[in-house]
This record gives structure tokens, C-alpha cells and sequence, in this order.
């Protein structure tokens, strides 16, 4: 499923969206950026809470499909500038890591 | 072996906003190569955990990467404190980091394991007061 899909079936919204044909093979949840450089697949859905500069790093250099930010989490506009100029697809929602966790798994699993 | 291409980066140890930039430009580099998505993914990621060592502990440092035929090194140089217990610090969770650097979403204790497991061999050489060198091998 693509992330452009898996925004409108799980209610989400896009921050940031510069390759929504993206395809998600898989999700990975976490905060502390190197157990997700180190756990994270490439093609992932990957949700968070982090909102600092440094997972638009880890998210272009684990190569995910998108980040998801949690909770209701925001970027600062420059952050989505950057995001944007290096093709990293955000998206959020208002729902807990869990539930977005489990509208991704119904669709993959 | 002079078709070698070599890449010359300096991390900045005060700045954790530019955090990743050398890892980032390799990244760009290697596509530029035409090398394989997963070999240029494990070399990016090994860097950037590099890297941010270097930030977190070393007041920053040098990286410098040679690309040949068969493997990509990396070596990651600074003067730093040292690694005083190597087998220590490389086991997952085992972590010296601040409080401010956790609450930034590093200092999970992943970087030496991270940077371990996705390179094929890792050589440390470290001496306490007078900094670290790591050298990574990523096979092509």
C-alpha cells in the first residue's frame, strides 16, 4: 500500500508528502533514533513522537517509506522545508503510537 | 589503486542540528556510484552513528571515506576522552550519554553495536585522554 493510501485509510494527515506512491512494506515504532537505525527496515512506516531535526536524518538514511508523527506532534515549518528538498513523506495524526500502529497492521498483516 | 575514490568529512562537535550532514553527503555520493540501495543504506547508517559519536563524546572529528572495487572504508578519527572498556561500550544499551543527549533520542546505547552490525568488519583503537579511531569495512 502506498503511504498517499495509507494516510486516507488511516485518517491521517500529511505534513509533507513529496513521493506519495511511496509503497510501505512494513512499520517500525520508536523514539530513540539509533534502536531505529538499528531495527528499522528500509520501506518501513515508521511512527514516533520525536520531533527534532535528527529524524530527518535517520529517516533518509534508514531509507523509510514515511514518517508518522503520533499523537498529534507537528514539524516546524524549516524542518519541512528540509523534509520536503529531501524527498522524507510526513504525515500525522492525532491518534497514540498504538492505534496507528494497529490501523498499519490490518492493512499489512 | 588508483581508481580509489576518497571523501574527506569534518564533524562539527558543537552543532547537533548538522548532525548527520557527512552521512547524508556520503549517501548522495554512493548513489551518484550506482552501488547497490542495501550496501549504500548499511554504509550511510553506520557513518551516521559515527558521526554522532563523535558529536556526543569527542567534541567532533574527521571521517574519511575510500571507496575501491570490493568495499567501502570508513574511518572515523577524533580526540576525544577514549573508550575506556571496549567490550563495554559495545554492548547494546551500555551508554555514557548526558540527560540532554537522551532527550534529543540518542544515547540508546545502539551506535557501536549499530555501527558493528551493519558493517562486515569494525576495528577499534582507542586510548583513554587521547581519543578513538574506527574503522569500518563495508563490502560491495
Amino acid at each position: 500500500m502506498t503511504v498517499n493510501e495509507f494516510k486516507t485509510t488511516a485518517g491521517l494527515s500529511a505534513l509533507c508528502l513529496p513521493e506519495p506512491d511511496r509503497e510501505i512494506r512494513g512499520g517500525y515504532v520508536g523514539d530513540l533514533l539509533s534502536w531505529v537505525m538499528g531495527r528499522a527496515k528500509a520501506d518501513d512506516a515508521w511512527i514516533t513522537i520525536m520531533s527534532n531535526q535528527n529524524i530527518l536524518a535517520v529517516a533518509s538514511l534508514a531509507d523509510v517509506a514515511c514518517i508518522i508523527l503520533a499523537e498529534g506532534v507537528k514539524l516546524e515549518e524549516d524542518l519541512l522545508a528540509t523534509a520536503r528538498d529531501k524527498g522524507i513523506n510526513v504525515l500525522c495524526g492525532e491518534g497514540d503510537a498504538f492505534s496507528i500502529a494497529a490501523a498499519l497492521a490490518r492493512e499489512l498483516l | 589503486m588508483e581508481n580509489n575514490l576518497n571523501f574527506h568529512f569534518a564533524v562539527d562537535g558543537n552543532d547537533f542540528t548538522s548532525a548527520g550532514l557527512a552521512s547524508v553527503q556520503l549517501k548522495k555520493a554512493l548513489r551518484q556510484l550506482g552501488l547497490d540501495p542495501e550496501t549504500i543504506r548499511r554504509a550511510s547508517i553506520a557513518m551516521y552513528e559515527g558521526e554522532i559519536n563523535m558529536v556526543i563524546h569527542a567534541g567532533g572529528g574527521e571521517a574519511d571515506v575510500e571507496v575501491s572495487e570490493d568495499c567501502i572504508k570508513i574511518t572515523l578519527a577524533d580526540h576525544g576522552p577514549g573508550i575506556k572498556d571496549i567490550a563495554q561500550a559495545m554492548q547494546e544499551g551500555f551508554s555514557t550519554a548526558t540527560d540532554h543527549v537522551r532527550s534529543l533520542g540518542f544515547g540508546a546505547g545502539m551506535g557501536l553495536p549499530n555501527m558493528k552490525n551493519y558493517s562486515d568488519k569494525m576495528e577499534i583503537e582507542s586510548t583513554p585522554g587521547e581519543g578513538t579511531t574506527i574503522t569500518l569495512y563495508i563490502n560491495i
